[in-house]
């Protein structure tokens, strides 16, 4: 136990550095970039208490997708970092509030579910004898089939919507036909003329 | 005193031993496979390719180690230094990470964890950002350039990674390397590998492979003829190095990752007896470097793709295809009753 003891500390202590770095970074890029280690180690952290596919899932979607577009456009920004730093201290308090905020919500439902474990709403039971992939599935697909088919319809209103807003069908903008440019022969897309010296054509 | 020697120190004995012989066995492998690359490349273009070091050229990536480890690094003074020193590690400690689940023949792997092929989709989905870091870090214009456009591919292509490897797990019903292989033990031998009834997708992931490591036909990352040498122009001696290294270790494991996949792993093409005489091993090996012929051969025949024709093959056809797949072969497996339990 001393070895996971050991490891627990390792991940957690480095998540809650960087996680604080990100805050305190100067440069934007570094700030993301711990963002990231911070996402790295939570993953090393659902590892050791045996959840090692939401371990996975998160790096593939936060740290391979969703950070990556992060910092591609946090690189892209031209950030004035002294004008970024005045007035840092205005958020504070509202900052702070926020904090104040989920704090309490987090004590109210750990609070709740370590006075009392028998009156919060109960989770699915754990599934014996397979691994917990596939528990999850067995679980996802059927107990809580219509929340995993709301999250679903939910994220594809979203990608319309942003669809929808980004889309701009210009007239006078020229766009390739891929079809037309694979047929083309050099038949039609070539001519051969014979120019006459000093003339040249028409 | 004594459980704590078996307990804990042996087991990591054990597993450092074991991570240490592959990593040194991998890494020889690597630079046979560079020189590999050079001479296939030469072959096809009629030249000679390295002939000067050792007999036919043999030595020729360990003298390039020697180069690069003894020329003196230069760091650009408008780099962000610990960035820049950093990504080349990235890379390769990335590259090298994945080989920690590999199976190379039956039992062979370090870590055989449930979920080792998300691990290695997880990890390949990393090593954009040795690509993005380095990039950034030169403050330069090109190697910019090289990093936004990687970010771009590496995230178009992975999607399509996922899909196809969605469509194996779906017909083998686990995310263990080693039962995937195990699925594809039949009596047929290799025709009951899935490169057959899934072979669509092992055009799309082989192609999407190129896509995910840079490699020509889709290498705009680095593409010498626009963006000079891309994220590595300001690379010089054992960083650049480390960077082609893990980029080189990052194909290998493309090709393992295929050999898993489609071509059933350590599994002998004819169950009969003077083909399983040979250890699995050895049909692993083999099967990698078939691949890593064909990576070769690609990358020899094809010109270079231009950035939009990337974008569109891997969003309007790769992507509908393998979405599509996905469906088709789900109904199919319920249909006949081969859905995995």
């Amino acid at each position: 136990m001393i070895i996971h003891a050991i490891f627990f500390y390792l991940f957690a202590g480095v998540t809650v550095a960087s996680a604080v770095m990100v805050i305190a970074a100067r440069n934007p890029v570094h700030s993301v970039l711990f963002l990231i280690l911070a996402f790295v180690n939570a993953a090393g952290l659902f590892v050791l208490l045996g959840a090692e596919f939401l371990a996975m899932i998160l790096i593939v979607v936060y740290v391979g997708a969703v950070a990556v577009l992060f910092l591609f456009v946090v690189m892209m920004l031209d950030v004035d970092f002294a004008q970024l730093r005045q007035g840092f201290l205005n958020y504070l308090p509202v900052g702070a509030l926020i904090g104040a905020v989920l704090l309490a919500e987090l004590l109210l439902v750990v609070g709740g579910w370590a006075i009392a474990p028998a009156t919060t709403p109960t989770a699915a039971p754990i599934v014996a004898n397979v691994s917990n992939t596939a528990a999850l599935g067995l679980v996802l697909y059927t107990r809580y089939v219509y929340f995993f088919e709301a999250a679903g319809v939910i994220l594809l209103v979203a990608m319309i919507g942003a669809i929808v807003m980004t889309l701009h069908h210009k007239p006078q903008v020229r766009r390739q036909n891929i079809a037309e440019q694979v047929a083309r022969r050099p038949s039609s897309a070539v001519e051969l003329v014979e120019v006459k010296p000093g003339q040249g054509l028409s | 005193m004594a459980a704590v020697w078996s307990d804990y120190l042996l087991p990591f004995l054990i597993v450092v031993g074991e991570s240490l012989l592959l990593l040194v066995l991998l890494l020889i492998a690597v630079a046979y496979l560079l020189y590999a690359d050079r001479k296939i490349w030469a072959a096809v273009q009629i030249r000679r390719g390295p002939n000067v070091v050792g007999p036919w050229g043999l030595f020729q990536s360990f003298a390039d180690l020697l180069k690069f480890v003894l020329k003196e690094p230069v760091i650009p003074a408008g780099a962000n230094k610990g960035v820049f020193l950093i990504a080349p590690f990235v890379t390769t400690t990335l590259a090298l990470a994945a080989w920690a689940v590999i199976p190379v023949s039956a039992g062979w792997v370090i870590a055989d964890i449930n979920v080792g092929i998300l691990y290695i989709f997880a990890i390949s989905s990393l090593g954009v950002y040795g690509v993005i870091m380095a990039g950034w870090a030169s403050n330069s214009k090109y190697p910019f350039l090289a990093a936004l456009r990687s970010a771009a591919q590496m995230v178009s292509y992975e999607v399509s990674i996922g899909f196809v490897i969605i469509t194996v797990l779906l017909c083998v019903g686990s995310l263990n390397l080693s039962a995937i292989v195990e699925a594809q033990n039949s009596r047929w031998g290799l025709l009951g590998w899935f490169w057959l009834p899934l072979l669509p997708m092992l055009v799309i992931f082989f192609v999407s492979a190129l896509a995910e490591t840079n490699r020509p036909p889709f290498d705009l990352v680095e593409a010498e003829s626009e963006l000079v040498a891309g994220y590595m122009v300001e690379y010089g001696s054992t960083p650049y190095m480390m960077l082609m290294m893990g980029e080189y270790v990052a194909i290998t494991t493309m090709c393992a990752m295929c050999t898993i996949l489609f071509f059933g792993g350590w599994l002998p093409p004819f169950p009969v007896v003077p083909f399983t005489w040979i250890p699995g091993v050895v049909w692993f090996v083999l099967k990698a470097t078939f691949v890593f012929f064909m990576f070769a051969m690609v990358k020899a025949f094809v010109p270079r793709y231009r950035y939009d024709q990337l974008m569109r093959l891997g969003w309007k056809v790769f992507l509908p295809i393998s979405l599509a797949m996905v469906a088709i072969v789900a109904g199919v497996l319920q249909v006949i009753g081969w859905a995995a339990k």
